[in-house]
Order: structure tokens, then sequence, then C-alpha cells
């Protein structure tokens, strides 16, 4: 069998697969991974894309869904650009199996990046992430309304922290500052968790973290969601604080900032020119971790909307997402090129 | 003292065999791991990381948080016997730990560090015992300007700590930034000083750099003078190690003073490498020998490891009480937490005090268990230093470039590695001090960006450096680090003490050098 040397059956690959196709019958799954699969996390370990990822490591053993075993390396250097190049640069390997959000197509259009967004191909979308607008605890403001009115008054002088300089928070930012003619000042930290330590600790006016970057420091009333950048409102839980929980935060759009949609995709990805049969295999595997009660259980505590994207419609979906992010960033002249 | 109460409870939930050998383990696994450099207490435990998934969250926290006391444990050894510290944190324990191995003290330099890492942690331990709900707040009131200011003050009670000549110390210390800003700027979003380099956009690893410029840089040298460890082949006795440990209470003063300073670098949460750095710097402006430092000093090594390990200890309370982590490693447990279904987060002292208290506890079980395991390792790994030379060097440098390919599996670390050794070694034979240059390498990006985060709050003004108490204290006392040897040249109070010194030892009979009167 060819499956004896891994070394050389890398390189025969494609002859192998030929004959695996051959002469396996038609229902049973052409390529299979011969070796460790590598999980490249492209955040530090801790983060929202290594939880991500972890998660998926966790149910992928739990449920012994692959054979073999997954080495997860975590490579946050630049914003996960790091994580990226390192995959890019290993081309058709199908063994570098890649976790991202939607930084993979973006981190190359505000930044001069040693390698190009299409030099990786988008595997799966497995949730998205929701964003909010938060104010400390103690803030005055009632509602988002309020807390624009405020900005309005106060040109230029309040405060948003976000994780990154260019990044879907500050992207996320400056939309808000077009759909409601106010100016703000944006505080680039190393992280959510550093935007929500100022926050909580009254350096800055608000930042606008995912539901779980926040939900611990919500619980404990040290900070305070004002309204939420979804279609509808968010399905009804458990109260997290003072009788209120995820589902009675107000759409920001119903409170007069006109942005209807702003979400974040959790994405895998693989090296472009990884083979055909290596991209369907995990789009199976990823479909099933996606159908399991434990990742129900993360997306639920995570307060993320689990939705399965693969082939045509998540690269529908990847280009639309781009083409908007991409006006944003033309309009405040961050374009690399 | 109802969290006396509530921490009996946690010794109930953790006192069973089960979670003892957890902790052996834990402890075990955590110093291989910080004696192999290049791995590292945040890569260790999330290596551990995927068998915890089914393990329950009371003996999954211990495993890792024991191994994280290990691991720090273990990277003090390297430093100590062969001048290549496993963690930034642990830099500061080879300016003097190494030269006293080299004087043929390696046991009395490895208990020493020990022995005052187990205080630190313990010190560590009760403070968070006692004022956990009190104190965590206090980590709140940091923003940029008070995060740039404690770089600030580290920065400068380390000025003039080198016996080098200060120009060359501040050549050092403007390459150290230099190498600091390669990569992303966090600030801008732009990449720096990458040349088109793509195993740069990541910028330049600490460990890598440190691996050059102290581990294989000192076997050149070593390797120069003659292939042998000087003065090291003396003999090995376990009376060694309880003579030293008796030695201790001699230092108390550098041990309160840098536990003092680890416990507020920790809760700040500025962390462990600040921490250690400066209390070694201000130990040595505090000594009435400063000319002893660097050459084997014994409150150079008690002072860094002191800090660093109670700096690491209380970097675990922001975590628990905050839900935000204090430093890397406290990071990956975070995440562990979310993974096993927990919150981090304010309310987790609420909603599961079992697991709080049940950790809180393991800290005080698994340093002790940590402390007597590695001292019992002391004469193993002291022996280590009597195989030849021209056995353990060559062993030595395929453990570093292993180390280095472990950091982020990149060939190109090994080229960066090559460039570090050489520098390194030019340094040396120049006469330039190396320590600065590591200092503002690990801390230059973060002061970096912590000055320009200041000034975009408050609009390009500098008044923000002193605009509230807090900072204004910090950044004065830094100031008053940077004068301190001037105004004490200007008034001689050098020559005032080395006067009264030189009288002592004919007024009183003649003690042990290092006795306080």
């Amino acid at each position: 069998m060819y499956k004896r040397n891994p070394l050389s059956a890398h390189q025969l690959k494609p002859l192998a697969l030929l004959f695996a196709a051959l002469t396996v019958s038609g229902s049973a799954l052409a390529w299979q991974p011969e070796r460790p699969v590598e999980f490249v996390v492209t955040s530090g370990a801790g983060g929202g894309t290594d939880t991500f990822a972890r998660t998926v490591q966790s149910i992928i053993g739990k449920h012994k869904l692959m054979d073999k075993s997954i080495i997860v390396s975590n490579k946050g250097g630049g914003s996960g650009a790091e994580g990226y190049v390192y995959s890019a640069s290993s081309q058709d390997d199908p063994y570098k199996l890649t976790f991202g959000t939607n930084n993979e197509y973006l981190l190359p259009e505000v930044g001069e990046m040693p390698y190009a967004a299409d030099d990786l191909q988008p595997v799966a979308a497995m949730a998205m992430d929701e964003f909010l607008i938060w104010v400390n605890g103690d803030a005055d403001y009632a509602s988002a309304k309020d807390f624009i009115d405020a900005a309005k008054q106060n040109p230029g002088k309040m405060q948003f922290a976000g994780s990154q300089s260019k990044d879907t928070d500050q992207t996320l930012v400056s939309m808000i500052e077009e759909a409601t003619g106010t100016d703000f000042r944006y505080v680039p930290f190393n992280g959510g968790s550093q935007a929500l330590v100022q926050l909580a600790g009254g350096h800055v006016d608000a930042n606008v973290n995912n539901p779980n970057e926040n939900l611990g420091q919500w619980q404990a009333g040290m900070v305070k969601p004002l309204c939420v950048f979804s279609p509808e409102q968010l399905p009804k839980g458990e109260p997290v604080y003072q009788g209120k929980g995820w589902g009675d935060i107000p759409t920001c759009q119903s409170q007069g900032i006109d942005i209807s949609e702003y979400r974040m995709p959790r994405t895998v990805w693989l090296p472009a020119g990884a083979h055909e049969e290596a991209v369907t295999y995990y789009q199976e595997l990823l479909r099933k971790v996606s159908e399991t009660p434990e990742w129900k259980d993360y997306t639920t505590r995570t307060v993320q909307t689990s939705r399965f994207l693969t082939g045509d419609e998540l690269q529908q979906y990847i280009d639309d997402n781009a083409k908007s992010v991409k006006k944003v960033f033309e309009q405040e002249g961050w374009n690399a090129s | 003292m109802n969290n006396l109460s509530l921490l009996m409870d946690g010794f109930a939930t953790i006192l069973t065999w089960n979670h003892l050998l957890i902790m052996v383990i834990g402890v075990m696994l955590g110093m291989l791991v910080g004696v192999l450099p290049g791995l590292g207490a945040p890569n260790g435990v999330s290596l551990l990381l995927p068998l915890t998934f089914t393990m329950d969250p009371v003996s999954a926290i211990i495993l890792l948080s024991c191994m994280y006391w290990g691991a720090l444990f273990g990277g003090s050894t390297t430093s100590i016997l062969f001048n290549i510290p496993g963690e930034p944190s642990s830099v500061a324990t080879t300016f003097d730990g190494y030269p006293m191995a080299r004087n043929g003290e390696a046991t009395r330099a490895l208990t020493l560090a020990f022995m005052s890492a187990g205080l630190g942690a313990l010190a560590g331990v009760v403070m968070i015992t006692l004022l956990a709900s009190s104190v965590a707040q206090f980590g709140l009131k940091f923003s940029s300007p008070e995060y740039f200011a404690v770089y600030f003050l580290a920065f400068c009670s380390f000025i003039g700590m080198s016996s080098s000549a200060p120009s060359k110390t501040l050549v050092s210390m403007m390459l150290g930034l230099a190498f600091a800003t390669v990569g992303m700027d966090s600030v801008s979003g732009g990449l720096r000083l990458t040349f088109d380099i793509p195993d740069l956009v990541k910028g330049i690893s600490f460990l890598v750099a440190v691996m050059g410029l102290f581990g294989i840089a000192e076997l050149m040298v070593t390797t120069e003078e003659g292939l042998s460890f000087n003065g090291i082949k003396s003999r090995i006795r376990v009376r060694d190690i309880l003579r030293t440990m008796a030695e201790l209470p001699r230092y108390w003063a550098s041990l309160v003073r840098s536990i003092l300073i680890g416990i507020w670098m920790g809760i700040t949460p500025a962390g462990p490498t600040a921490a250690s750095f400066m209390s070694h710097g201000i130990a040595k402006r505090f000594s009435r020998h400063p000319e002893r430092f660097g050459k084997g000093e014994p409150n150079g090594i008690v002072s860094p490891e002191a800090a660093d390990h109670s700096a690491g200890t209380s970097a675990l309370l922001p975590m628990l009480a905050l839900g935000v982590p204090g430093s890397a490693t406290a990071a990956v447990m975070m995440g562990g937490l979310m993974i096993w279904g927990l919150t981090p987060g304010p309310m987790l002292f609420i909603t599961r005090p079992d697991f709080v208290w049940g950790l809180v506890a393991s800290m005080y079980l698994g340093n002790v268990v940590a402390v007597i395991l590695v001292l019992s390792t002391v004469p193993l790994y002291a022996s280590i230093l009597r195989v030849p030379f021209a056995i353990i060097g060559p062993v030595i440098v395929a453990v570093i470039f292993t180390g280095v390919y472990q950091v982020a599996n990149s060939t190109f670390d090994f080229w960066l590695l090559l460039f570090f050794a050489l520098l390194g070694y030019l340094f040396k034979k120049l006469d330039y001090p190396v320590a600065p240059l590591v200092l503002t390498m690990v801390l230059g990006h973060r002061a970096e960006e912590a000055f320009r985060q200041s000034m975009v709050m408050s609009d390009g003004s500098v008044t923000v450096f002193w605009s509230n108490s807090l900072v204004s204290t910090i950044m004065g006392l830094g100031v008053l680090m940077l004068v301190w040897p001037l105004f004490s040249r200007m008034l001689g109070l050098r020559g005032w003490r080395r006067r009264l010194h030189r009288q002592k030892p004919q007024a009183s009979k003649p003690a042990t050098p290092d006795s306080r009167p």
C-alpha cells in the first residue's frame, strides 16, 4: 500500500489519488489524511480564533471523526498574518487546515502583506460572531440613542477601544461614524481583552467587542451592551445581569444607527492548490462537527450564530463581505495599494 | 475571614490522591518544558490542553497550573547552568546565577533561586487568598499612560546597572528597541523593517534572540577559552543545599522588596519580566556592594527569582477576579476555561467557588510540591556541569537549535539565531552589555504601544503622563531612578558609603562577608 511511506506518498499523491479513485468504489471517500493534520490558528493562544479551533479539535477527538491526530499551532503574529503566510507558503499542502476570520482577505487590503488573499482557498465558514456597542456599567447612557446623542455633542472627544488597527473593530467604528454623522477617536489595543479592561476601568467610552469577549464582565455589571449589529434581536436565553439577557438587547438599526448587519465569520482555509478531494473531505468533517451537540453548546455559550457555509454559497458570502468592507477602506484611505 | 473558610473548602476539594498525583505529573512535565529552551510555559500549557478536554475542570486546572509552576522553575535552571534563559522573565537570573555557577557554586545558585522563587510564589498566593476581592479592582486603574510609566520605570531602574560605559549601554538599548520594531505595528497596522522577508512579519522572537545572544555566544567564548567550564568541577554535596537554605534569611531585605515589586507588577499587570529586571536593578541600587553584581552576588539571584514568581502567581488574580489574563500562560488557561464550559470573569467566584478555591488551594500545595521536587533534582542538574565540555557543548548546541525550531517551525529562525550569536560574541569582545538590549527588546514593543496609545487618547499631549496621582507617582519614581546615580555621586554618597565600609571590618569582628549590621 502507498500508505506506508508518508513522504513518498506525499510526492506521489496525484498518482496515488488516481489509483485510489480507480480502485475504490464511489461510495468511499477518496481522500483521507495519512499523517497528523496541523491546525494553523491565526491568533495567539486564548484568543477567539484559538477557542474556535480548539473546540473543533475537541469535538473531532470526542466523536472520533478522524483517524489521524491533530497538532494545533498558534501563529498569531502580525494580527494573524503570520499564520496565513505560513499556510500560503506551503502550497497545495492538504495538511495545513487554517483557522481564521474575515481577516484572511482583509489583511492584504490594508497592508503590504507577503501573501495574497487567493493564496488560500476557503473550506468552510462555521459560525458568525456578533458585534455590539458596549459602554461602562456605570455610564449614564440608557440606550444607544443617548450614546450617539452624546457623541454628537462632543465631536472627536469620545473614544472607542478596539482590538487592532484597521481591523473589523475600526471598520465598524468608521461605519457608525458614517451612518450617524459622529466623530469618534479610535484607540487600537492588543486584542479584545485589553479593549475590555480599558472600558471596564473607565479609560475609554465604548468598545465593539464580540459577545463572548465581554460576557463575564457583563455578568458582574462592569460593562453593559447598548445594541447589537444583527438584523433581528438575538435568541432569548438565560438572563445575564439584572434580569436582562442577550435577547433583550435592541438591534442598532432600531436605535437609529443604520447598519442592519455587521458580523464576523469564523472561517477555515487550506492552501490554494490543495486537492479538491481534500477540500471535500474537510468540508464533510467540519459539517459533522457542526452537527454535534457540543458545537451547539459552543455557539450558544459564546453567543454566535451557527451557520455552515461551503462552496459557492461561501464564495458569495466572502465576495459580498469583502466588497462592503473595502468600501469603508477606500473611504478612510486605508488601502495599501 | 470568609476567604479562609472558602480556602479550607478548596483544600478539601483537592486533597485526594488523584489530585496529588496530577500535581506531581504537572510539575514534572513543567520542569521538562522549562528546561528545554524554546518550549516555555505558554507552549507547554497549550500542548497539554487537549488532554484536559475529558477531565473535570478542577483536575484540569490543577494539571495546567502545576505545569506552569514547574516550567517557571525549570526556566531558572537553564539560566543558571548554561546562561540560556528559557523564559523572558528568567533573563535577569542569568546576570548573577550563571557567574555563581561558573565559580563552582552551581548547587548554591540553584538552591538560592528555587527557595526564593518558592517563597515569592507563596507570598503571591497568600496575597490572592487575603485580598482577592479588594486588590483585583486595582488593575482596572491602569490605562496606557500608566503602562508606559511602568515600563519607563523598569528601563530607568536598569540604567547605570551595567559596569560598561553609559554610552555603550545606550547603544545596546537602542539596538534592542530597533529589533523590537520589526514586524507589524499594532497602532498603524503597517509592517515595519521586514525587508519583504515573509518570516519577519511575525517579528523577531525574543527566544531566538536570547538563545543566540546568551546561549551560543557563551559557548563560542567558552570554546575560545579552551573548551572547559572553569571551576565548575567542584563536588556536589547534599549538605550544600541545606547550608544554602540556612543562608537565605540573610537576604530578607532583597526578598521582601522583590516580592512586593513582583506582587504589584503581577496585579497591574505589567508582568513578571518587567518585575524581575526591575528588582535586579533595584537590588543593585540599594546594595552596599553594587560592584559585586554580575559576578555571582547572591542578592542578584534572590531578587529576580522572588519577583518573577510572585509576579507570575499574582498574574493569576486578574484572570480569576476580572477575567483578564495577566500573562501569556494565563491567557492559554483562560482559553481552557472556556472549552471546559466555564466563563472566566468576576462571577466565577460566585458561580463556581469550588473551582476557584480549589485552584487557589492547589497553588499552595503545587508550589510546595514543586519546590521539593526541584530541590531534589539540584544534585542531578548540578552534576551535568561535570560532564566534559567536549560532550555537553555540542549537546547544548543541538538542544538550542531544536528549541529555536520549536518556537515557530521556521528554518529562517536558524539564520536569526546565528546572527544573534555573532552579535552576542561581538558584544562580549567589545565589552558592550547584552542585558539592556534584551530588556528593551522584550519591553520596547509594549512600551512603544502604550506610549502611542496614550498619545491617541490625549490628542498628542504629553501632559497625560502626569495627569493623575497614580501615573505621576510612577513617572516620578522613574525619573528619580534615572538621576539617582548622578545625584548620589554629586553628594559624594558613594564615597561616604565606601569609607564607612572600610572602617567596619576593623570595628566589628570579621564576620561572614554578606552579614548585615
